[in-house]
């Protein structure tokens, strides 16, 4: 075995493609999810793009039944699985070593693999536009119209098969930061000391580990009741639909909980810094979080109010369901008591923060509305529900992700986001987030039933409608001003180590932090802990005015680049491309990745004369 | 593997790879909870034979549970050889492991085919489908701990086990313990318990 190790010699190169192919260092791998979600992200919001035309008259014949059916689907499943879930991975990749006071994650090699399945999987169901067979039941699939009989072409198994290879993905994340967090924090850093955002991110990550093996087993069943003739969601066998149902919302109830609660980590970070305060109740924001994470898991059925499960379970689900709020309220006047008298200053992370806060409130409350089961028949199904899960994924979730890329650009590039261009940016998400998704409230309770790809002009939806798509145009040009800030900050000088003055340790190092993060490994002095270093040296008359010096990086031992993780993952991208069409490209990719786990498990994590 | 003993730091004292594994096991329960969770809710459902009562043979399987549990059995023994760096002892245990693990998948094909010539399959009726999921994925399980058990033993007849690496043994170890006690659960409920259901069951009951 050692004889395949030796064959290849291990990749020395840190420039290049091949460099970034090969690399195992956390900061890169996060710019690489970032890059390839945001990728996602536009092809998601053209896909939007189409179902707003669409629907921006009455009787519009603009795209047939069927390709509007497959818009609403990827636009969702691409939101949910390749940008909303990688752009949060992609802040704990950079954020969370340096957080914690670590030269990087616990497996390195374990992250770049969890990287390129999520890029194989994103490209293996992207694969259905080429053959022209994609996805079309919806984000949650609801058996039995997923069955062969009623979704004939392959478009269903595109989405199962690349599910279960982005659900490897996630779970080999999930572990991976689980183990960083617990076990590699700096001396100092118990875990009340930890700053929220971290402790939001091992809440999810666990949430990742819990819940993607319940969504596989509903995906193995789905696919071998389409490819193996078994009846697991077919009535007239004896198999329920309902237990597909089950399976997704147990899974999909805590997945609400993974697209948010890193938003929400975020949130809590950018506040405290811009109000010149620690966090007010510290305590509280951890625990209520925690809460929520538990609770995540007791609520699913209020996905499932109208199936018929009985009033015992709509009343158990609605009061359980109406709990959850509880922590979610507490967080939010915890924020607010963060504000409190605070020193505000009001620069892009900060508005994206507070846009944050109210659009979710909005959203929040909503969302109340429909944990009341008997309210929630009437709006089963309707645009109020859509309404409902813009407010909190993208007022919430991508807010929080654009507050959090305006903070920590600095800390990646060294440069600073043009702040003009940033309030831009904020203004024109804000209003044109709010005029798309707010209008689909009135929609939903005047009866507009979601995923009908037209409606005739008696019915009076045409007006709110037209806002809707006239909204959808002042998101879409906020993106291209985002894309521009992005840009033009190449030319813009170098900042500082430290612009906004923060109190998180990542600070306190270069920008863009050196490849082994630490030089030194600091002891934690308490939460907000650059902020006591900085008094302290105030304190001491000897302000901080640079970064903590930086070393020769061949003096420190670090994980040395690796081909494997990107071998394996195309091993492991041929399995699923093999169940797609040839059996046999299963068995090759299967020996591709065994080939590939021999080689890994072989290969020392740093090897021996590669001091890097 | 060759990288000796590793004298790494962390915050709790517990080596990364344990703890990565333990959080794996926890999230593989979930996997084998829902796939049992699918058999409990279809039990009794089948419109159509055979049932289990008809094809369940609860002895045979009784012998290949008692030959799965006496892998772990040979499991220990083989870190207890690790630790005592008794290399021909290591090898010789890890093999009997896989062994006694094959012997068990030996059973598993016999009775996947004595069931499928008696007219169990996949789609002829619900327990088909969820007998032979959830045994399938178990025995896939058992096969993978084969394999890994198998390149440990290469491992160390090349002399590379021992005290300092007794972590990948340790590791296969609490993966292999996992995958026995998983079949107990799965052996309690769908021979034990379930092997006697007849027909489906009335409405209701």
């Amino acid at each position: 075995m050692a004889a395949i190790t030796s064959v290849i010699p291990r990749p020395t190169s840190y420039e290049g493609l091949w460099g970034w192919m090969t690399t195992v260092d956390h900061k890169r791998i996060a710019v690489l999810y970032g890059v390839t979600a945001f990728i996602f992200l536009l092809i998601a919001g053209l896909e939007a793009g189409v179902i707003r035309m669409q629907l921006a008259s009455a009787d519009s014949t603009l795209v047939s039944p069927g390709r509007f059916n497959q818009m609403f689907t990827m636009h969702a499943t691409t939101m949910v699985f390749m940008v909303i879930m990688p752009l949060s991975v992609s802040f704990f990749n950079f954020v969370i070593p340096l957080a914690i006071g670590a030269r990087d994650v616990a497996f390195p090699r374990l992250n770049a693999l969890s990287y390129w399945i999520f890029l194989f999987g994103g490209i293996l169901l992207h694969m259905s536009f080429v053959v022209d067979q994609v996805p079309d039941a919806g984000w949650f699939s609801y058996a039995n119209l997923t069955e062969k009989p009623f979704s004939v072409d392959r478009g269903l198994d595109f989405w199962s098969i690349s599910l279960l290879v982005l659900g490897t993905s996630s779970v080999a994340g999930g572990l991976n930061f689980i183990v960083t967090i617990i076990n590699m924090r700096a001396p100092g850093m118990s875990m009340m000391r930890m700053p929220v955002f971290v402790w939001m991110t091992l809440i999810t990550s666990i949430l990742l580990v819990l819940a993607f093996p319940v969504i596989t087993v509903g995906l193995i069943e789905l696919t071998m009741d389409r490819n193996f003739g078994t009846h697991f969601f077919i009535p007239a066998q004896g198999g329920d639909p309902i237990l597909w149902q089950h399976l997704f919302w147990v899974f999909g109830h805590p997945e609400v909980y993974i697209l948010i609660l890193p938003a929400m980590g975020i949130v809590s970070e950018i506040l405290p810094t811009f109000s010149r305060k620690p966090l007010f109740g510290y305590p509280f924001v951890i625990f209520s979080g925690i809460v929520i994470a538990i609770m995540g898991w007791a609520v699913w059925s209020h996905h499932m109010f109208t199936v018929g499960l009985g009033p015992v379970a709509n009343s158990v689900f609605t009061i359980t369901t109406m709990l959850i709020a509880v922590p979610t309220g507490v967080k939010i006047f915890n924020w607010i008591g963060t504000l409190w008298r605070g020193a505000l200053e009001f620069t892009t992370p900060m508005m994206f923060a507070l846009g944050f806060v109210a659009l979710f409130i909005i959203g929040g409350l909503s969302g109340v509305s429909h944990a009341v089961s008997p309210s929630d028949f009437q709006q089963q199904d309707t645009y109020y529900i859509v309404a409902h899960i813009h407010y909190v994924l993208f007022g919430g979730s991508m807010f929080g992700i654009f507050a959090g890329t305006y903070y920590w650009f600095p800390k990646i590039t060294g440069k600073m986001l043009n702040e003009t261009l940033g309030k831009i940016n904020f203004w024109l998400l804000f209003i044109g987030m709010n005029l798309t998704f707010f209008p689909m409230h009135f929609l939903g309770l005047n009866g507009m039933p979601r995923r009908i790809y037209t409606y005739t002009a008696e019915f009076g939806w045409e007006y709110l409608n037209q806002i809707a798509s006239f909204g959808y145009l002042v998101l879409l040009i906020g993106i291209l001003v985002f894309m521009y800030n992005v840009w033009q900050s190449r030319n813009s000088r170098h900042v500082g180590h430290d612009p906004w003055d923060a109190p998180g340790i990542e600070w306190s190092i270069a920008s863009p932090p050196p490849p082994y993060n630490f030089a030194e490994i600091p002891q934690v002095l308490g939460r907000d802990h650059y902020w006591i270093v900085k008094e302290n040296a105030e304190a001491a008359g000897t302000p901080i005015t640079g970064p903590e010096p930086t070393v020769d990086p061949k003096s420190i031992h670090m994980p040395s680049p690796s081909y494997w993780p990107l071998f394996t993952a195309v091993g492991v991208a041929l399995i699923g491309g093999g169940l797609l069409s040839h059996f046999a490209l299963s068995f090759v990719g299967g020996a591709i990745a065994f080939v590939g786990v021999i080689g890994w498990s072989n290969e020392p994590a740093a090897a021996p004369n590669d001091h890097h | 593997m060759a990288h000796a003993i590793e004298h790494e730091y962390t915050t709790t004292g517990l080596n990364h790879r344990k703890m990565l594994m333990w959080v794996f096991l926890g999230s593989d329960c979930l996997f084998f909870g829902s796939l049992i969770a699918t058999y409990m809710v279809y039990r009794g459902q089948s419109l159509v034979g055979p049932y289990p009562v008809d094809i369940i043979n609860v002895p045979v399987t009784t012998i290949s549970t008692f030959v799965l549990l006496l892998s772990s059995f040979a499991m220990v023994q083989a870190l207890a050889a690790t630790h005592a760096d008794n290399r021909r002892a290591i090898v010789g245990w890890l093999l009997a492991t896989a062994f006694l693990g094959a012997i068990f998948i030996g059973f598993q094909i016999v009775e996947f085919n004595t069931f499928k010539n008696e007219g169990l399959t996949l789609g002829g009726n619900l327990f088909g489908a969820t007998f032979f999921t959830l045994t399938g994925f178990h025995g896939a399980h058992v096969t993978l701990g084969i394999i890994w058990l198998v390149a440990l033993a290469i491992l160390g007849k090349k002399g590379r086990l021992g005290p300092n690496t007794a972590l990948d043994v340790e590791l296969c170890g609490l993966y292999w313990h996992f995958v026995d006690i998983v079949w107990i659960v799965i052996f309690t409920l769908l021979y034990l318990i379930g092997g006697f259901d007849a027909g489906p069951a009335p409405l209701g009951g």
